[in-house]
């Protein structure tokens, strides 16, 4: 590594980066940039082959009766399509956008454990092949939700094992990334860069990778124990052994709901660089924010059995989970206030990453008021398993998790290729997006009030409107969605170029850096005047 | 006065909209929870309502403020930007504890609610629910009654892949049954609740109860219909149980009292003489759906 420095910094030419060409450039990638590179492009197909599977869904919704699929076919695709866009899309996304940028923020040549890093995205292709590959064996993919509840899960057929394993290699990937986050962030900050000066897409992603560490292992350990339950005789979820079906979901949800804030707090570090930087204005309460956050972290290992409120708990447990789900509405209110403030007596502007991260703003927050609602245990009894929940997470995740991921790409994608991007283009892609989404989502809650549980493939004829309405938000969004990738691959062709700081009002180490950024962002310590001048807060 | 003019405005425009959505005959209207037939249900529908308003007095100061500055602040309107706006503990504190209060405000008669859903004593009647892949099993436990419930046969024929037949001839599509459960209004009626197979979930929206049907355990859950309400309630299975987890719908048929002391009276004959001569015959008495075993 030190040689490395001492090379690339005598020479200080982009052309002898020593890196290797062709396939191996790929296959023995240990570049922060080019890893990022994979697991953005990684991402964004099982984004497309998980959202064709959310339009078969739409597609079998869109009027009552059966047309188009057989019901097993339909709890695979909800189950495939959860699966996907939480491990495949989701999940890769944010660790592509920490390798390329966490780096260039905290002043470092490159991620820590390069060696780490190409094994943790190689394992993903893999896992996800399997996956994917159990559409093709008899008794079809798995179809027993992506919660993968016993006993249900158990009837599974030769999907059964490839799933368990498909997820302990997702698990292994995830827990290995997220290694390499922290070490780089606690190890390869350049003198200076003290923990409180550090942009806040590196510290949600700092919190973000000791929930993954924390979590997986525990998925790891649900899913081993249903496999030696399917494969061994053991009953750990049998009662008829002495087990309990009910032990799984709690050891699940304690997994499943700090995943929900993996899937969101980076998301949350995107939209507070992102609205400061067309604001004009420094992050309103940056302190505040990173104990938010840290909070929302915290509460989110005892709050999970809201998850679950319907399996008959005692009522000191219900009381007790309501209590401390209603509690993360506070770090969560500070966060948006906090945004808020910083666009108060601002200088506004609309960029496409601005854009994004101001429906990011108004629309998580409507999820976040269904969450709220959802909180309320004796309202649950109602609104559990039906639409009204469907509608709930879709709010975080589409216009929360995805559209920060899309903010995020829209802001950075000029530093990364050194050109702009065709911005009316990305504005249509917003607009479109945007108007398409709540087409989609908002009808749902009506659904879930009426009585529509969700995960069935067919319908009462009263719901018939809203589901129309649903379907065509649905096919909207998807189709809208093709502008995405087009836009990237268009910026890369025949973007203009441009200079180091691709916006006005952006501050942080990763606009110091050249347009684009040298491959191994900075072979040199930054001064620590620089560091200040990026943490103006 | 533009203000007040703005604002009459805006509720004309929800008026007609409302009342357009109410008119229509079809399921453009179906916005909301129902507030159902029980005292549970009612209460659980004031609290939803109750914390939606609050939720949309929130939003509306949230957004509100956001849109002005969205609007205000423009750089496009020459808006210098004051830097040094950055922090203020005052304001600070105030959205960190104003929060808590209005949580407070939800949570307690939240938490009253929840304690009486609760309180399964003094029931009058129990019946235990067996849910299994797919359908129900009703066991009136202290009167030798028990039956199965399955999807009616119109929507089991419609339902099938490209069966031609439109849903909309059908009547009640995917939320009828065969034999529903028949209990009397006015009474406290307890439910044993309980899996076969995989876990399920026994809901019916109007009276608030939803309850998973897990193997292995057994949940409690009651309800009470009003005495003036007898009539069809309608639900479905609430938990993926498999590929028919969408048909396996729930029917109440809630009676008078002196109506469903005859039907109990009926059935109970009607089984036990099912039972008695057909001994010989046991294994078709037992195919039978409405001639029922206790459980599956």
């Amino acid at each position: 590594m030190a040689d490395a420095h001492v090379h690339d910094a005598t020479h200080d030419d982009h052309d002898h980066d020593h890196k290797p060409h062709g396939w191996r450039r790929w296959v023995f990638a240990t570049n922060h940039k080019d890893i990022g590179t994979m697991y953005l492009i990684f991402a964004c197909t099982m984004f497309f082959i998980g959202g064709a599977m959310a339009m078969v869904i739409r597609l079998e919704l869109f009027r009552p009766g059966m047309q188009w699929v057989d019901p097993q076919l339909f709890n695979s695709m909800t189950t495939m399509h959860a699966l996907i866009m939480i491990f495949g899309a989701v999940m890769p996304a944010w660790t592509g956008l920490a390798n390329w940028m966490i780096p260039m923020q905290v002043g470092a040549p490159d991620m820590a454990l390069p060696r780490l890093n190409n094994f943790s995205f190689w394992i993903l292709p893999f896992a996800f092949t399997l996956l994917l590959s159990s559409l093709f064996v008899p008794g079809g993919a798995p179809a027993g939700g992506w919660t993968m509840y016993p006993p249900l899960v158990l009837q599974n057929g030769a999907s059964f094992p490839m799933l368990i394993f498909a997820i302990h290699m997702m698990g292994a990937s995830s827990i290995l990334g997220a290694i390499n986050v922290v070490v780089t962030i606690m190890n390869m900050r350049a003198p200076g860069m003290t923990l409180l000066r550090m942009p806040l897409f590196v510290w949600t992603w700092l919190i973000t990778a000791y929930l993954l560490i924390a979590v997986m292992p525990v998925l790891a350990g649900a899913v081993t124990m249903l496999l030696t339950d399917h494969f061994f005789g053991t009953t750990f979820f049998t009662a008829a052994g002495g087990g309990d079906p009910v032990m799984f979901q709690h050891i699940f949800w304690f997994f499943g709901h700090p995943e929900v804030y993996i899937l969101i707090l980076p998301a949350f570090g995107i939209v507070s660089e992102i609205i400061p930087t067309f604001s004009r204005k420094p992050l309103f309460g940056y302190e505040a924010m990173v104990y938010a956050v840290a909070s929302i972290a915290f509460l989110s290992f005892i709050v999970w059995a809201h998850h679950m409120f319907t399996v008959g708990m005692p009522l000191a447990a219900q009381l007790f989970f309501m209590l401390s789900t209603m509690l993360i509405a506070v770090p969560t209110g500070v966060k948006v206030f906090n945004w808020t403030a910083t666009m108060w007596k601002g200088s506004l502007s609309f960029e496409p990453p601005m854009l994004f991260a101001l429906a990011f703003l108004f629309l998580f927050s409507i999820g976040g008021f269904s969450g709220l609602m959802l909180a309320i245990v004796p309202a649950d009894y109602q609104y559990q398993d039906t639409y009204f929940v469907v509608a709930h997470f879709h709010y975080v995740l589409v216009p929360g998790a995805i559209f920060g991921i899309m903010a995020g790409v829209y802001y950075w994608l000029p530093k990364w290729v050194g050109k702009m991007y065709d911005q009316t283009l990305a504005k249509w892609h917003f607009w479109l997006s945007t108007i398409f989404v709540n087409v989609l989502f908002f009808p749902q809650h009506f659904l879930g009030l009426a009585g529509m549980p969700r995960r069935i493939p067919d319908y009462a004829v009263q719901f018939t409107d809203w589901n129309m309405v649903s379907s065509i938000g649905g096919f909207g969004f998807g189709l809208s969605q093709l502008l995405f990738p087009y836009i990237i691959w268009k910026c890369v062709r025949s973007g203009t170029p441009i200079g180091n700081r691709a916006w006005e009002g952006a501050h942080g180490l990763e606009w110091e850096l050249p347009s684009p950024a040298p491959y191994h962002s900075w072979t040199e310590a930054p001064s620590d005047a620089l560091i200040a001048k990026g943490a103006a807060h | 006065m533009i203000r007040r003019r703005l604002a009459a405005s805006a509720l004309a425009v929800f008026a007609v909209v409302g009342s357009v959505l109410a008119q229509a005959d079809s399921g453009w209207g179906l916005l909301n929870m129902t507030p159902g037939v029980t005292d549970m249900s009612r209460n659980i529908y004031q609290l939803h309502m109750k914390i939606f308003w609050i939720c949309v007095i929130i939003a509306v100061v949230v957004f509100g403020v956001m849109i002005y500055s969205l609007i205000k602040f423009r750089k496009s309107q020459g808006a210098i930007p004051d830097v040094t706006l950055v922090h203020n503990t005052k304001v600070e504190f105030i959205w960190t504890v104003v929060p808590v209060i209005i949580l407070v405000v939800m949570a307690v008669p939240a938490a009253k609610t929840l304690v009486e859903i609760e309180d399964t004593t003094k029931s009058e009647l129990t019946i235990k629910v067996t849910g299994f892949q797919w359908g129900w099993n009703y066991d009136y436990l202290d009167d030798g009654v028990a039956y199965y419930s399955h999807l009616d046969r119109a929507s089991d024929h419609a339902r099938e892949l490209s069966s031609g037949i439109d849903p909309n001839t059908v009547p009640h599509y995917l939320l009828n049954v065969d034999h529903p459960l028949v209990v009397p209004v006015d009474t406290k009626v307890r439910l044993l609740i309980t899996g076969a197979d995989v876990i399920h979930s026994w809901w019916v929206p109007a009276f608030g109860v939803k309850k998973d049907a897990i193997p292995g355990f057994v949940n409690e859950a009651w309800f009470k219909v009003d005495a003036d309400k007898p009539g069809l309630y309608r639900g479905q299975c609430a938990e993926l149980c498999g590929r028919d987890h969408g048909f396996m719908p729930i029917v109440v048929d809630a009676r008078s009292k002196e109506d469903f002391a005859a039907w109990l009276k009926e059935k109970a004959a009607e089984q036990k003489q099912a039972a008695a001569p057909a001994a010989p015959a046991a294994p078709e008495a037992a195919a039978t759906p409405a001639a029922g075993s206790t459980a599956p």
